[in-house]
């Protein structure tokens, strides 16, 4: 390669950063982006200026990039596409050398490509749409702690999706009041209740007097029903080693499963708790508190499919990803397409369900969806059909809200989906016969046939904000 | 309806479930069958179990045999459901489908429910 001359100045951005022609390599981080530029500006040296600013590039060419062999560590723009639906968007495929990332950190993959770029002058919005990890980095990475399969070992739970409930009122409760909610919906038949997000450590509940009566009310559920039982005891706190102190008193207690946030405690704060959870043998919860900050905006931020992605390699058993059919947003495919990206080996480019790359997670266990927010038992049929097996369906006022209490809404939720497990297993499609399959188990259930007379009504139908891009949206 | 009372109790042995389709009455033998149906149709090794009730929360309850490995015959599979439970009228009979794939069980369910303890 003949050797260069320093030019100082201000070059475009597309003579170095994009190439059209550049074939990717399987050791390549591919990031794919939709990018809305500045008026004046064009497709390709906006797609160079976000290749440029993720990676190698400065505004101005400088003496010392003559020292390294800019070629190899830059990255580039390889590839454009329209956004369908929309005129001012377009799609901009970037590729980064292995050598850019520090092994094992999301965190420094993150810092990279989504670091100074957002704020670019260049381009008037910016979203991350997907990322395509190479298997060099997967398995760099820690990942979930357990994993599903281990989970249902440990836990004794098999053939049917498991059921949890966030406890409600979310701030107020005392602690003894509090485990008093828990116990009755463990007594009543749903494997898992839930701290909420915003519960950590307040002055009306402090977490050790938290954590010592929901373990009472697990220990006395499991006695009463034989069945195995957690609360997700919430480890989230102001520092680091105030949230390991609350694990080690989780674990001390016997407790099977904690949880945290791991966008509101930071990446390498999560990444930490994660390993420490496999080393103690503790199940990790995640809720995504913030989440929506980044990915609703449709032009802006990151999708949550990333997000998705990047915490089955921080480390988590159970991720929140939304729900398709409760209050909370969510388009369907694109649901579908981020819970196979949480618990398969495998998945394939799929742009109907947003998926833009393959992605080989390699040995890496998978992470339980969980579908949480605004579910009753009519949405039952909908949410096994959805889900299937491998996923944790969870009903907050859904259960406490039952007209006779926690127990009975917690059976009324058991009875439910057992009797869809059974029917969609009998080869019935539950979507469509969803009604008569709930009717004919609450001959058997009271505690069901008023659940469902309580509910029947209720439905959430506003428009998804952050929907797939598709044509005469 | 007035409001019912939640009927669980420590000290009474009907409060004891058996995870999947413990909270559905027994199934009948059409209903057994169906599932047994759902196992072979995921290619998934049919098995049984049993145990005393009161040893039911052990993950090892004893086999049955071996599991059934590469059987599709739904009656063969249903027939040594029956030789257990029949060799062991008062206890837990399951079924299991195992995954060899992922090295899991696609299904798990006690379909001879023995005398609550």
């Amino acid at each position: 390669m003949a050797a260069k001359k320093y030019d100082a100045g201000v070059k475009e951005y597309r003579s170095t950063y994009w190439e059209p022609e550049y074939s990717i390599k399987e050791s390549d981080v591919l990031a794919v982006f939709k990018v809305i530029p500045q008026p004046g500006v064009s497709r390709e040296e906006a797609a160079a200026a976000v290749a440029a600013e993720s990676s190698t590039g400065t505004w101005t060419t400088v003496w010392t990039d003559l020292l390294t062999d800019l070629d190899y560590y830059k990255g580039r723009a390889y590839a454009i596409e329209d956004v369908p639906g929309s005129d001012d968007a377009f799609y901009a495929f970037i590729a980064y050398p292995m050598d850019l990332f520090e092994e094992g950190s999301v965190v420094n993959v993150f810092t990279s490509i989504v670091g100074n770029v957002f704020g670019f002058k260049a381009v008037r919005s910016l979203r991350l749409e997907d990322v395509r990890f190479p298997l060099w980095f997967v398995t760099s990475c820690f990942g979930p702690p357990h994993g599903i399969n281990v989970e249902r070992d440990k836990m004794d739970k098999y053939g049917r999706p498991l059921l949890g409930c966030t406890i409600k009122p979310k701030l107020g409760l005392s602690a003894k009041n509090y485990g008093r909610a828990v116990y009755e919906v463990l007594r009543g038949g749903l494997d898992f209740s839930k701290d909420d997000e915003n519960v950590n450590s307040q002055p009306f509940m402090r977490w050790r007097d938290r954590f010592l009566f929901c373990q009472e009310a697990i220990d006395k559920a499991e006695a009463e029903t034989g069945e195995r039982k957690g609360h997700y005891m919430n480890v989230t706190a102001p520092t680091v080693e105030e949230m390991f102190k609350r694990a080690e008193f989780a674990k001390e207690i016997g407790t099977p499963i904690i949880m945290s946030d791991y966008l509101t405690i930071g990446w390498a704060a999560h990444n930490s708790l994660s390993k420490w959870c496999r080393d103690n043998g503790l199940l990790l919860h995640v809720h995504r508190a913030m989440h929506a900050v980044m990915d609703r905006n449709p032009n802006h931020g990151i999708n949550f499919r990333v997000l998705a992605k990047l915490l089955r390699l921080l480390g988590g058993d159970h991720l929140h990803s939304g729900t398709v059919v409760g209050k909370l947003e969510g388009d369907r495919a694109a649901t579908l397409g981020w819970i196979d990206l949480l618990r398969d080996r495998h998945v394939k480019e799929d742009r109907d369900r947003g998926i833009f790359f393959d992605q080989d997670w390699g040995a890496m266990p998978g992470v339980f969806p969980v579908a949480s927010g605004g579910i009753h038992v009519w949405h039952m049929p909908a949410l096994v059909s959805i889900f299937g097996n491998d996923s944790v369906l969870q009903f907050g006022g859904g259960t406490l809200g039952h007209p006779w209490g926690n127990a009975a809404g917690a059976a009324a939720n058991r009875v439910a989906l057992e009797a869809c497990v059974q029917a969609r297993n009998e080869g019935r499609e539950l979507e469509k016969e969803g009604k008569e399959i709930l009717t004919a188990a609450a001959q058997h259930s009271p505690e069901l046939k008023i659940a469902m007379e309580t509910w029947k009504e209720i439905k959430f139908e506003f428009d998804t904000v952050d929907k797939l891009d598709t044509q005469h949206r | 309806m007035s409001i019912q009372d939640y009927k669980s109790r420590l000290s009474d042995p009907a409060s004891r479930k058996m995870e999947t389709f413990s909270y559905l009455p027994p199934m009948t033998d059409d209903q057994i069958r169906k599932q047994v149906e759902w196992i072979v149709k995921h290619g998934w090794n049919p098995a049984v179990e049993h145990t005393e009730p009161e040893h039911a929360t052990s993950n090892y309850w004893y086999m049955w045999k071996l599991p059934m490995f590469g059987e599709t015959d739904v009656d063969a599979i249903l027939a040594e459901l029956k030789a257990c439970h029949e060799a062991n009228p008062g206890n837990h009979v399951r079924l299991i489908g195992y995954n060899n794939y992922t090295q899991s069980q696609g299904a798990n369910m006690v379909v001879y429910r023995g005398e609550a303890v």
